[in-house]
């Protein structure tokens, strides 16, 4: 070989190979220095991959995030070094703390002026090792291809997670001279041991359950992750036991089923918190127990049997002690528990909660203006519960959770555990780019909006049909809710004024905007937004200023003290959680 | 009954002694970052790391650790559980003496302004097995190796004569019989 031939390929070259290999379908991304050669790698390899140019980072990583949890499937996040990096981590955590795969390549200086405070030099992977499952900080061109293909393994199975891979200039253009298929070597990553199920605790589980006469089944996210909702429900029903689940359990188990409870926890419905209280057995099925859920720590479940079912090890004895730890993939556990369980009748008790939904069903008020809930009551009716629903964080996400009932799995995508404002746009793009031919609705507040709705370019020029509803009360509403409550009805740092008229905003960027006033005008409005294609459509619902998401367990208090309405005394101040 | 884990449940944490501490062992994937990860584990949980003893393997493509760890025992058990959920661990398991043979060496540097005192040290160092590895008109550097309580009570001993410093290297530990570390 002539000396002065071209090589055949560069590592970004190799590194985009190896991602179009995997089935990567989407990158989501925004350009810089660092990043140069992986971002002509996109345009000079034949590949299947489709690049998405964001109008900042963090929309990226959401977009990925939104993507995977209506597929399952994670996407690659593509930025530069330094700032471009920095920008990502918002997105990083709120996928690692909910369980997300995704795959996220930043450009990085080259390796010889690393600590050397070069231009756009971030110690991202330093900076990054709290917020990932794992992540590399490459050295050697022809490692790429096998530490790609690491991340997408590391990041799709066991309990998912972000990987994050940063890539020196001077690595990814240099020629690659390796193997395409190098093998990965990964001896600390045992994810397959997931399937094998010790047998002893399943037995001692089902013996736990074939005793129970007031079960509750809590259905998390791992048992939506495991694909595990045919066995979830063959358990519910013959364990004949009421079904509550998580907010990321959304969808998990049918929330139009009779069995079912709804969302339990802070802002979850009475029954379902109710049936945690009076239950003589809780089984678990991929719920970390998160204190948004048990309250008082000591008071949960506490007439109950615990078994915890999980994927992860560490889960156990975290934050809940339970009688019988299972730990494994869900849907293979459960595959395992329904033989040894038995068909139940619990009528008097299935009669307790049905008692509880009529007297504590989740309403709201019609008079005195127009209220979130019945923006969010009224599309779910329109759209048949059928539509992808992503959301922001705060007093419109707790109520998208009570009132849009999910009867599937990946149609409802929130930030639980980082509780991330302005995520909920970003997600729904990356949701229309995984599901076309479905309807995705962001439910924003004015406030989560806000942070990315920069996005919006993003969303016309793809011609997204996504349906953005803010719902706008002028205020930080949950924080303002609880200086109400819990700070003499002190407001600190809630007031929005100054937010833009959001219609003039939305056509600004060449989308459509609609704007809700009353509540007579919601049902024909939605029907008007739902009805809009050619686009992303913003619909801009005026809500009453201060109102309280209810019931509320205040953080840290316990299942018990629930409120289900404003209270007539003075609060303690919470000091059990935030 | 369910038993959730409160504070009440905890024993209050143990003096941060490292006598009292707890040992642990690991073996890690030999690279660049792995005990990054590691001690963010440690620091997130308040425990502090007393000792940490960092070695190649006898592959050289991994690590062994031993780390000297004083914090709420209560909660080691998840810390134990989090660092084998780290990839670049290959396993992590607690160790107590009994189980276990712990040693360290401590090098100790003490002033010499006698001919007197000189033997008098050495006598001690001699008790302790240790051995005398520098040796000058004004100075005195001494070896002591073995159980950690047994360097303690070196060094507390020679607390009475002018110590120049001290370093000691940490636990290192490896489990009795053919059970694996």
């Amino acid at each position: 070989m002539a000396s002065n031939q071209q090589p055949e390929m560069d590592g970004a070259q190799a590194l985009i190979k190896t991602l179009d290999d995997l089935g990567i379908e989407y990158v989501f991304g925004y350009s810089g220095g660092a990043a140069l050669p992986i971002f002509d790698a996109l345009e000079t390899v034949n590949s299947k991959i489709k690049f998405v140019l964001t109008r900042h980072e963090q929309g990226a990583t959401h977009m990925a995030d939104g993507y995977a949890r209506a597929t399952g499937k994670p996407a690659v996040v593509l930025v530069t070094s330094g700032p471009g990096a920095g920008n990502t981590i918002t997105g990083i955590m709120t996928a690692q703390m909910d369980s997300i795969p995704m795959i996220i390549v930043t450009g990085q200086q080259v390796t010889w002026m690393l600590g050397l405070d070069a231009f756009q030099e971030a110690d991202i992977f330093g900076i990054t090792i709290p917020v990932v499952k794992h992540n590399y900080l490459v050295r050697e061109t022809n490692d790429l291809p096998r530490i790609a293909r690491e991340a997408y393994h590391i990041a799709t199975t066991g309990r998912p997670g972000p990987v994050l891979v940063d890539v020196p200039k001077n690595i990814s253009q240099s020629p690659f001279t390796g193997d395409l298929d190098a093998p990965m070597d990964l001896p600390g990553y045992t994810p397959e041991k997931s399937y094998i199920i010790d047998p002893d605790p399943v037995e001692q589980a089902a013996l736990l359950i074939n005793a129970s006469k007031k079960p509750v089944i809590l259905a998390g996210h791992g048992a939506m992750i495991a694909g595990a909702e045919k066995e979830l429900m063959e358990l519910a029903v013959k364990m004949n036991s009421p079904v509550t689940s998580t907010l990321l359990g959304k969808g998990v188990f049918p929330e139009d089923h009779h069995l079912a409870l709804g969302m339990l926890g802070m802002h979850g419905t009475a029954y379902a918190n109710k049936a945690i209280v009076e239950c003589d057995l809780i089984v678990n099925i991929g719920s970390r127990f998160d204190d948004r859920i048990i309250g008082q720590a000591d008071k949960f479940g506490a007439q109950a049997k615990i078994i915890h079912i999980d994927i992860d090890p560490s889960e156990m004895n975290k934050m809940i002690r339970p009688d019988i730890e299972i730990i494994g993939d869900a849907k293979a556990v459960l595959t395992l528990l329904n033989k040894q369980v038995e068909t139940q009748k619990h009528d008097s008790w299935i009669e307790t909660m049905d008692g509880y939904k009529r007297k504590y069903p989740l309403a709201y008020k019609k008079q005195g203006g127009l209220r979130m809930q019945q923006v969010l009551d009224e599309i779910y009716e329109l759209t048949n519960g059928d539509a992808i629903v992503t959301t922001d964080v705060g007093q419109h996400q707790m109520w998208a959770a009570q009132f849009y009932k999910n009867s599937e799995s990946f149609k409802w995508i929130s930030s639980g555990g980082a509780g991330t404002m302005g995520f909920g746009f970003p997600a729904a793009i990356g949701a229309q780019f995984a599901c076309p031919d479905q309807t995705v609705i962001a439910v924003c507040g004015d406030g989560g909006f806000q942070m990315t709705l920069c996005e919006l370019a993003t969303a016309v020029i793809h011609k997204l049909p996504v349906k953005i509803l803010v719902l706008n009360n002028h205020y930080l509403g949950m924080v303002r809710q609880w200086q109400e409550l819990f700070f003499d009805n002190r407001e600190s740092g809630v007031d929005l004024e100054g937010n833009p008229d959001f219609v003039k905003l939305a056509e600004a960027y060449g989308a459509k905007g609609i704007n809700i006033k009353r509540p007579a005008d919601v049902g024909k409005k939605l029907q008007e937004a739902l009805e809009y294609n050619d686009g992303p459509v913003l619909i801009n619902a005026e809500c009453v200023k201060a109102d309280n998401v209810f019931p509320m367990i205040p953080a840290g208090a316990a299942l018990e003290d629930m409120l289900t309405e404003p209270p007539k005394y003075k609060m303690e101040k919470p000091v059990g959680s935030t | 009954m369910a038993h959730s884990i409160t504070t009440a449940d905890k024993k209050p944490a143990p003096k941060v002694d490292i006598i009292d501490g707890h040992t642990l062992s690991m073996y890690v994937t030999n690279q660049p970052g792995v005990l990054m990860r590691i001690c963010q584990v440690f620091a997130r949980r308040a425990y502090n790391i007393d000792s940490l003893v960092v070695s190649q393997g006898r592959d050289p493509a991994f690590s062994r650790l031993t780390l000297g760890i004083s914090g709420d025992p209560a909660g080691l058990d998840q810390i134990v559980k989090q660092c084998n959920k780290l990839v670049d661990v290959i396993h992590c398991s607690e160790h107590t003496s009994s189980e276990a043979v712990v040693r360290e060496l401590v090098l100790i540097k003490v002033k010499l302004d006698s001919t007197e005192r000189r033997t008098e040290l050495l006598q001690i160092v001699e008790h302790f097995g240790g051995k005398t590895v520098d040796l000058t008109e004004t100075s005195m550097v001494v070896r002591i190796e073995g159980a950690s309580d047994k360097v303690d009570a070196a060094i507390r001993l020679l607390v009475n004569y002018d110590i120049i410093e001290t370093v000691r290297t940490g636990k290192v530990v490896m489990a009795r019989g053919e059970q694996d570390t």
